[in-house]
């Protein structure tokens, strides 16, 4: 117990020693406010009346995006807004019913205005209405005497002239939200910014931003800027330029429009700039600039064609017989087939106890790779692919682009499947992988899922002589090239390449599957491969009573046409890849859009045009 | 297992004789405390309860349920997770410097999915209850020797050299000067004392080095606030107009000019003091700086009260801890101390530090509650 004392008197002792530190230091705190507040009061005071400059920062203005020529494809119009803060008026109400008087703001502004008002600081101005006229402009200016707390600020709007054609390549702007609050960065916080919501708005925002500029402005006691002392200009964000030609661009837009639902990608087959990029339907992404109404907005969310999709870098489709080029290619380069292979096709093959059916319900008679190609022959690929094997047929398709993002400029992009057996194991938690499974994936079905991007780089890296070529989108961003153009030898040898070739040409001649879409200009003509992938599968009940016609089944039912192809056949520059939801088969319905795709951009030759740089 | 389960709640009291044994006058000055800082944020908004004053008056009343409830934990409880509690929260700091959420260019956050924490704030805590109970088990005599020096000494500096990496100055710093007192109180001889002040002045053009620039740039304008006006010393200067501006009775509430017309920056966390003292003037200033006042005072009598080697450690330990903050900011917002960033406890805006800080004076309470509670020796 003695010991207990010792140890308490220690302590009472010492914190006694620490208690008496702190008081003092709270009460030479508490002297130091005394003389700030009244020793030296009077001082201060003067410097808060003094204290009269607020800097406001000035938002930059958004980079333009112009195509490979220079033609702007966004940029920025002026656009006067009307802003009430909060905390400069009597009643935030009022003030709008006053506003009303002079100009026309409907009652979903006020209520949006009113909520905004609510969850920001009352210093912070909110907006009322964008987008005034001058009328509208002149006539606030001159009532604001009249309207406390009201002011105008003149903005830009993000303009989009080539409207649906370039909706999902630009993408949209929209106000800052909490997930674009990356940073502390006011410019963020400042009312009416805007931010790169999709696309390359979204992916290139830091470089179209731009940088904030500050103004040192004089204001009277309830905040008003009377004059400006100081002003460093903001630095406008930088120019993108594009490798689509907006022309053709457009014309590939109005191309799709005979269809429901299509998308269709043309790209140069050796540095990977894609000159255009189009989606049916598609949506104008101006509707976004000034807020999207509720209603627009739900049209385009609802719309059964998925308006919204980019369905060329993220729409993902079984590849169909589009992928017999790369399972013929696999079978080459293993050995497993050569140009003097062939099979003979009766219109089916049976495996174990499966009959796996040729689409040709006849057959095809004996066939070789070439003609298999051409005809687009089902057997032939069924008979070799389990001895090429499912994961050298994967590996092929990764070589080709497959299964990977690409490091495309789009977000939206997506990666697809490539199936193996360990990417059965991992996804489906399967470990057996069978013989069947590797049928199907040789003629593009089962669990093979690619986007037309794919497809197109595919094709490009087969007719450009093996050249690992990736799709890129953004060229220069000001004066910087951020596009990356040096494709590497992936060392595929170059007769086979040249087999492969011979067949997609033999497509488009008369006998293969896609002839009557051929180019009759003389130079110009094209190769190319169709595809169909099923949405719904044929029953064996069907096939015995005859498999309807796909004009007979119900449209969400019908099959995909797909189609690959390139231009032209002797020296290839071009190639494109077009999907047509839901349109029955890729011959009658991806090729002859390829067709007239593949002839236009010959004729416009953007290729051998310089492109522009900042 | 079964000594946790068995001893969460003791049975020598029953959960109503704990909760009357609550400081109750504490907690009331707590209130007080934290309606000020309520009125302040509704200021700091315009004249608006969002966005700061109502979440802000929600986490308080969690934060009021969850003093209770560590009020009326078992001491014996604290008392043995005190080591592993620490061990633990180190090697959270170590997962946030590894993996931490980057936010504001610091690494501060660990983000668990379901909530995210901020370990510094734990070892504020953590580091008190370690030492108190090392110093518990030890005689007078024991604490003075030296080689009883070297652990303590460790379990302070560890999570300090892990906060400030992340970087967290402010944090780090408020470890340390808990620590140091802690030490202090524990019963670290005298001379040692002279020497450890003797060799941290010696250890600052070292320190220095290490500082990031920013840092630095801040302790250069504090020597002379003047030398750059519009830059980062605005905060100083403008915080000094707008307190001085307050004169005696203020200029009456949400009539601030200087932190409405957003002259004063950041008045909602680290200078939201600044914007009571403008508004409410000198009797308001001192007023609260009184309230502060009395809450730490009850802190140590609560202290004295215990016992216990360890509760008395551990409640004054924490008062301290909270005493730093306050004396810290303040000084900050008035240009006597560098801005290090420290926010007033409770009273600027965020949730983090106001459960923390609750928590804490949960456990103080918690002290008061058990002060005659008898607990073993040993290590």
């Amino acid at each position: 117990m003695e010991r207990d004392q010792e140890k308490i008197d220690s302590f009472t002792r010492r914190a006694f020693i620490i208690g008496a530190l702190q008081g003092c230091a709270l009460t030479v705190l508490g002297a130091r406010l005394a003389w700030l507040q009244v020793v030296e009061g009077e001082k201060y005071k003067t410097l808060a009346e003094n204290n009269r400059i607020s800097i406001k920062i000035l938002p930059p203005s958004r980079g333009q995006i112009v195509d490979r020529f220079g033609v702007p494809l966004a940029t920025n119009l002026q656009n006067f807004q009307v802003l009430v803060t909060p905390e400069q008026v009597e009643s935030l109400e009022k003030t709008l019913t006053d506003l009303k008087k002079y100009i026309s703001v409907d009652d979903g502004s006020i209520k949006k205005a009113l909520r905004q008002a609510k969850q920001k600081p009352a210093y912070v101005p909110v907006e009322v209405r964008n987008k005034l006229n001058w009328d509208e402009v002149s006539l606030v200016e001159l009532n604001l005497p009249k309207l406390p707390g009201v002011s105008i600020q003149a903005g830009d709007l993000r303009s989009y002239p080539y409207k649906e054609a370039t909706g999902h390549i630009i993408g949209y702007v929209g106000r800052v939200s909490e997930a674009d609050m990356v940073s502390s960065a006011p410019l963020l916080a400042m009312p009416g910014f805007l931010v790169g919501k999709s696309a390359l708005e979204k992916k290139y925002e830091t470089v179209l931003q731009g940088l904030p500029g500050k103004a040192e402005v004089e204001v009277n006691v309830h905040g008003r800027a009377v004059q400006e002392l100081n002003r460093t200009a903001s630095i406008q964000g930088e120019r993108l330029v594009l490798s689509i030609d907006a022309e053709f661009q457009r014309f590939a837009q109005q191309r799709l429009t005979t269809e429901r639902s299509a998308a269709a990608i043309v790209m140069d087959a050796v540095t990977g700039a894609v000159y255009a990029l189009a989606n049916h339907p598609s949506f104008d992404p101006n509707i976004f600039s000034g807020g999207i109404s509720a209603m627009d907005w739900e049209q385009l969310r609802d719309d059964p064609a998925h308006p919204l999709n980019n369905k060329v870098a993220g729409g993902l489709y079984p590849p169909g017989s589009t992928f017999k080029v790369c399972t013929a290619l696999a079978g080459l380069e293993a050995g497993v087939i050569d140009e003097h292979t062939t099979a003979f096709c009766p219109g089916h093959y049976d495996f174990g106890n499966n009959r796996f059916h040729c689409w040709k319900a006849g057959g095809h008679g004996t066939v070789n790779v070439v003609g298999a190609l051409a005809h687009s022959c089902d057997v032939y690929f069924y008979k070799m692919s389990n001895a090429v094997g499912i994961d050298r047929i994967a590996a092929m398709a990764r070589r080709l682009g497959l299964g990977d993002s690409l490091n495309f400029d789009l977000p939206e992009t997506k990666a697809g499947e490539v199936p193996d057996i360990a990417w059965k194991r991992k996804q489906r938690g399967d470990k057996t992988w069978h013989p069947g499974e590797t049928i199907n994936a040789s003629i593009g079905q089962g669990y093979m899922l690619a986007s037309p991007l794919q497809l197109a780089t595919m094709t490009a890296r087969i007719v450009n002589g093996g050249k690992s070529v990736k799709p890129w989108l953004a060229g220069y961003a000001g004066n910087k090239k951020i596009f990356q153009d040096e494709a590497r030898d992936m060392g595929i040898n170059p007769r086979h390449l040249e087999l492969v070739c011979r067949g997609m040409e033999q497509v488009m001649q008369p006998g293969g599957t896609a002839a009557a879409a051929q180019i009759k200009e003389p130079g110009m003509q094209m190769g190319g491969k169709t595809g169909t992938s099923q949405v719904k599968r044929i029953t064996k009940a069907e096939r015995a009573s005859g498999v309807r016609r796909q004009e007979d089944l119900p449209w969400h039912l019908r099959h995909h046409g797909l189609f690959i192809g390139y231009a032209p056949v002797d020296n290839p520059r071009y190639v494109c890849a077009v999907i047509v939801e839901h349109g029955g088969s890729g011959s009658g319905a991806a090729a002859p859009i390829a067709r007239d795709l593949l002839l236009e951009v010959q004729k416009r030759n953007p290729a051998v045009k310089e492109m522009e740089k900042t | 297992m079964a000594i946790f389960r068995s001893s969460l709640f003791s049975e020598d009291m029953s959960i109503l004789g704990k909760i009357r044994q609550i400081a109750w006058g504490q907690v009331f000055l707590l209130c007080v405390y934290a309606t000020i800082g309520f009125l302040s944020l509704y200021s700091a908004a315009g004249g608006s309860i969002e966005p700061w004053a109502s979440p802000q008056i929600i986490r308080f009343i969690f934060a009021i349920g969850l003093l209770v409830v560590i009020a009326i934990l078992d001491i014996k409880w604290i008392f043995r997770i005190a080591y592993p509690f620490h061990i633990i929260v180190i090697l959270l700091l170590l997962l946030v410097d590894i993996f931490g959420h980057i936010g504001m260019g610091a690494q501060r956050w660990l983000d668990l999915g379901v909530i995210k924490i901020q370990p510094s704030e734990l070892a504020k805590i953590s580091t008190i209850l370690c030492l108190a109970r090392f110093y518990h088990s030890k005689e007078v005599s024991e604490a003075k020797q030296f080689k009883n020096l070297i652990i303590p000494v460790l379990m302070v500096l560890i999570p300090v050299a892990l906060v400030v990496m992340q970087p967290d100055l402010g944090t780090g710093l408020s470890i340390v000067f808990g620590g140091v007192a802690m030490l202090f109180v524990g019963g670290v001889s005298m001379w040692l004392f002279i020497a450890g002040i003797g060799a941290a002045i010696a250890a600052v053009p070292i320190a220095w080095q290490f500082l990031h620039e920013y840092q630095q740039k801040r302790v250069l304008i504090f020597m002379n606030p003047e030398s750059d006006p519009l830059g980062a010393g605005f905060h100083i200067t403008q915080s000094k107009i707008a307190l001085g501006s307050g004169g005696i009775t203020g200029k009456g509430f949400l009539e601030g000019t200087q932190s409405h017309l957003n002259f004063l920056p950041e008045k909602h966390t680290d200078f939201i003091f600044t914007l009571w003292a403008e508004e409410w003037g000198l009797f308001g200033g001192l007023f609260l700086m009184a309230i502060l006042g009395m809450i730490i005072l009850y802190g140590y009598w609560i202290s004295f009260r215990c016992r216990s080697q360890f509760a008395r450690l551990v409640a004054f330990g924490l008062t301290v801890n909270f005493s730093v903050y306050v004396l810290v900011n303040i000084g900050m917002v008035m240009g006597l101390l560098p801005v290090v960033g420290i926010p007033l406890p409770m009273m600027s805006y965020g949730g983090t530090a106001l459960l923390s800080v609750m928590a804490a004076f949960g456990i103080i309470q918690c002290c008061n509650v058990h002060r005659d509670a008898r607990l073993p020796k040993g290590f």
